[in-house]
């Protein structure tokens, strides 16, 4: 019988059995199962695969990379946006190139389920001028891990991976194969090209744009972009990773009546859509995310009515595809649905039952009357569902640790009574040089950090701030006399509230931890973090 | 053979456990299966639903085009109507009619039934109230998987097979609270369909 995985679970079981070494990762939707399922396996276990949570994306692609330089196979996980994090090392290690295999994974999510952009990745592939992949399936995840660690080494260079929301949380039957061995450890045999200091640095990147011919041509000999031209010239479909399934959802029996290029390997393979160009009369680019593919064809081709995607409307710019949108795009008649009922209320995910996030929100809403409605600056998290009615507390959402320096940047201008609400994970992740920042420049802002223990949104996976907090920001120079703590519960309302109101009169960095473990944590979980904590101190 | 169901709830209600029953019975029968769900931030007291897609072919899609679901399986009313656009002309609507109501502008429940009436093919049982009955209200998903077990194309055996094979880890009790809340759900949505079909 298969094996029933998710897309995301797929791929992890596909680069075991490729013969990782590590996997490195920070979780974030739609890319937390892949490491988790490594995390949880038995036979990944045995092989002694490195799986502990990195503190950021960038910590584990660096990580990663000294692993691959051990000659190991090693791998790196992360969401869209992780990858802007990682992009210092992303972009350099391209340059440098890497010794045993490296792949990075990231997890796009156009539509937004879980993220604040829907940027695409492949942006970032190109740019960094490495192979990128796109597995269209769940089985595709799983074999395509096996090609990346190949083309890797073949290459000496980083692999890119792309996965969407769709494929990373949809399962289907999987057919495993056989297991192939890790490496043993080989260092470089020249570490020059590692120490990118200018005159090296010059060296690797000729090199490095010397290799896009080779790439190429790998692109076009691939297996995983095929080109089959039917007799019929009307249309022919550029169809890039999932995409194809909507399109083959829609065309299915009829599909030997279209002529398709499937693409699940980049950089593109020019000869092959040149082929389709010349065969078709018009050409429907059908991909998931930004128009990467369709701006490059425009350029290729000098613009021109032939090429129709989402820059021209054909299919719509923004938001995840679905098989009714490209059945739209392809001109099949979609019928007429029935519509929702108006009765039908939206529920929009809101804090769990019992969270402390919730009784935090109601302190600081005790002194908005007094400081003023404008003056919460937040972050990344659960608690970001604090910015929706009923409680209406924060006022900004950018990124992961911009509620410090955010707030830090305003008190430079003038306001007063400035708040940063960040977690407990996230403050490790990206607050910790913000607050250095602040206490350098004895900024007057007040610091809340809501630990709840876990990186609460993705699954409550291990925080590395567990038990660390406070000794960090005594370390990186916040007063004791403004390092407090709190636990935010009904009971400890007025009290809380009083704490703040001290807090915000006083005029310098004020760190208050609000300490409460995350409601959704197991009982195994608790007692490992109350030893976790024991242990530390 | 293609079939396509739709389950839907509010997150943390167990439809998942639902689609694993469905998915591990499709493998078990050497059959196609596609499973769509949601992860992350909607699944915190929102809205969520699923997507299981069964077929003795090769199955393109993880998401049922709309106006194409064979099946809604809902474990809360108002759920089942938010994905109403998906339901094909012969399509049926299986639901809890126990609502959970974390809103301020929850629809009266007389006006959501109404609503679900409108559709030929459509089953409303308390399913909470049921499974209460039986022991346990967290039972309710396997009395809904048991009312639309009829509608499924997979066998009574595998379906009960999966079950069994889902909770092995779990006592002795609960896999026979299971089993007996798929029975009890059967039988009554059998009841059901029958009277309707007589009238």
């Amino acid at each position: 019988m298969k094996s029933l995985l998710l897309g995301n679970e797929a791929l992890a079981q596909g680069s075991i059995d490729a013969g990782l070494s590590g996997v490195y990762a920070y979780p974030g939707t739609p890319s937390t199962e892949i490491t988790e399922y490594i995390q949880r396996s038995k036979l990944a276990k045995e092989l002694k695969i490195h799986t502990t949570w990195s503190v950021n994306e960038k910590t584990a692609m660096e990580s990663a990379l000294g692993m691959s330089y051990t000659g190991l196979r090693a791998m790196v996980v992360m969401k869209h946006v992780g990858l802007n994090v990682a992009s210092d090392v992303f972009m350099n290690m391209a340059v440098s190139g890497i010794n045993g295999g490296l792949v990075v994974v990231v997890a796009d999510d156009p539509s937004m389920h879980s993220s604040q952009n829907e940027q695409d990745s492949r942006f970032y592939g190109k740019f960094a001028m490495i192979p990128i992949l796109e597995p269209s399936n769940q089985q595709d995840a799983y074999d395509i891990m096996h090609y990346a660690f190949d083309l890797s080494e073949e290459l000496k260079l980083p692999v890119l991976l792309r996965m969407v929301t769709r494929l990373s949380h949809s399962r289907a039957g999987i057919e495993i194969r056989e297991r192939r061995a890790q490496n043993v450890m080989q260092l470089p045999h020249d570490t020059s090209r590692f120490a990118l200091i200018p005159m090296n640095a010059k060296k690797q990147f000729d090199k490095l744009v010397n290799k896009k011919t080779l790439l190429i041509e790998l692109s076009e000999n691939s297996n995983h972009n095929s080109l089959k031209l039917s007799e019929d010239r009307d249309i022919g479909i550029i169809a890039c990773g999932i995409a194809y399934n909507y399109v083959m959802e829609n065309i299915g029996d009829d599909a030997a009546y279209y002529s398709i290029l499937k693409i699940s390997q980049y950089p593109l393979p020019k000869k092959k859509i040149k082929k389709l160009y010349k065969h078709c009369h018009k050409i429907l680019v059908v991909e998931e995310g930004y128009p990467v593919v369709e701006e490059l064809l425009h350029n290729y081709f000098d613009e021109n009515d032939k090429i129709k995607g989402r820059l021209t409307g054909d299919v719509p710019r923004t938001g995840e595809l679905n098989p009714n949108i490209v059945g739209h795009s392809l001109g099949i008649f979609q019928g007429h649905p029935k519509s929702i009922p108006s009765i039908v209320s939206p529920r929009p995910p809101q804090l769990c039952e019992g969270c402390g996030h919730t009784d935090l929100f109601n302190t600081i809403n005790e002194l908005i009357p007094e400081i003023g409605n404008k003056n919460v600056f937040g972050d990344i998290g659960c608690y970001a569902l604090g910015a929706l009615p009923p409680l209406n507390t924060i006022n900004t959402l950018i990124d992961m640790g911009a509620s410090i320096t955010m707030a830090k940047g305003a008190t430079d201008a003038g306001l007063e009574n400035a708040i940063a609400v960040i977690g407990d994970s996230t403050f490790t992740h990206s607050g910790m040089t913000g607050l250095l920042d602040a206490v350098f420049e004895n900024s007057p802002i007040t610091v809340i950090i809501s630990d709840n223990s876990a990186i609460a949104m993705t699954g409550a996976q291990e925080s590395s701030a567990v038990g660390r907090l406070y000794n960090i920001c005594l370390g990186l120079g916040v007063h004791p006399e403004h390092l407090k703590k709190m636990v935010p519960l009904k009971k400890n309302h007025d009290e809380n509230v009083e704490l703040l109101r001290n807090e915000l009169k006083y005029k310098g960095v004020s760190v208050i931890i609000s300490e409460r473990p995350c409601v959704r944590l197991s009982r195994d979980q608790k007692e490992e973090i109350k030893a976790k904590i024991a242990s530390l101190s | 053979m293609k079939t396509n169901i739709i389950l839907s709830g509010v997150g943390g209600q167990g439809i998942l456990t639902i689609a694993a029953v469905l998915d591990t019975a499709a493998l078990s029968e050497n059959l196609f299966v596609k499973q769509s769900e949601v992860h992350g931030m909607s699944q915190r007291g929102g809205a969520v639903q699923c997507h299981v897609r069964i077929s003795d072919k090769e199955i393109y899609s993880d998401l049922i085009p709309e106006g194409k679901a064979d099946l809604i399986l809902s474990v809360e009313p108002m759920e089942l109507l938010r994905y109403i656009p998906f339901l094909n002309k012969y399509g049926w609507l299986v639901t809890d009619s126990h609502p959970f109501i974390n809103t301020d502008n929850y629809p009266e429940k007389k006006d959501l039934f109404e609503q679900i009436k409108k559709h030929p093919y459509h089953v409303i049982i308390n399913a909470t109230e049921i499974a209460k009955k039986i022991g346990n209200s967290k039972v309710a998903n396997m009395v809904l998987l048991g009312a639309a077990a009829s509608i499924i194309p997979l066998s009574e055996e595998s379906l009960l097979h999966a079950i069994k094979k889902l909770f092995q880890y779990k006592s002795e009790k609960i896999i026979s609270l299971n089993i007996e809340a798929f029975f009890e759900g059967k039988k009554i949505a059998k009841e059901m369909m029958d009277l309707a079909a007589n009238n």
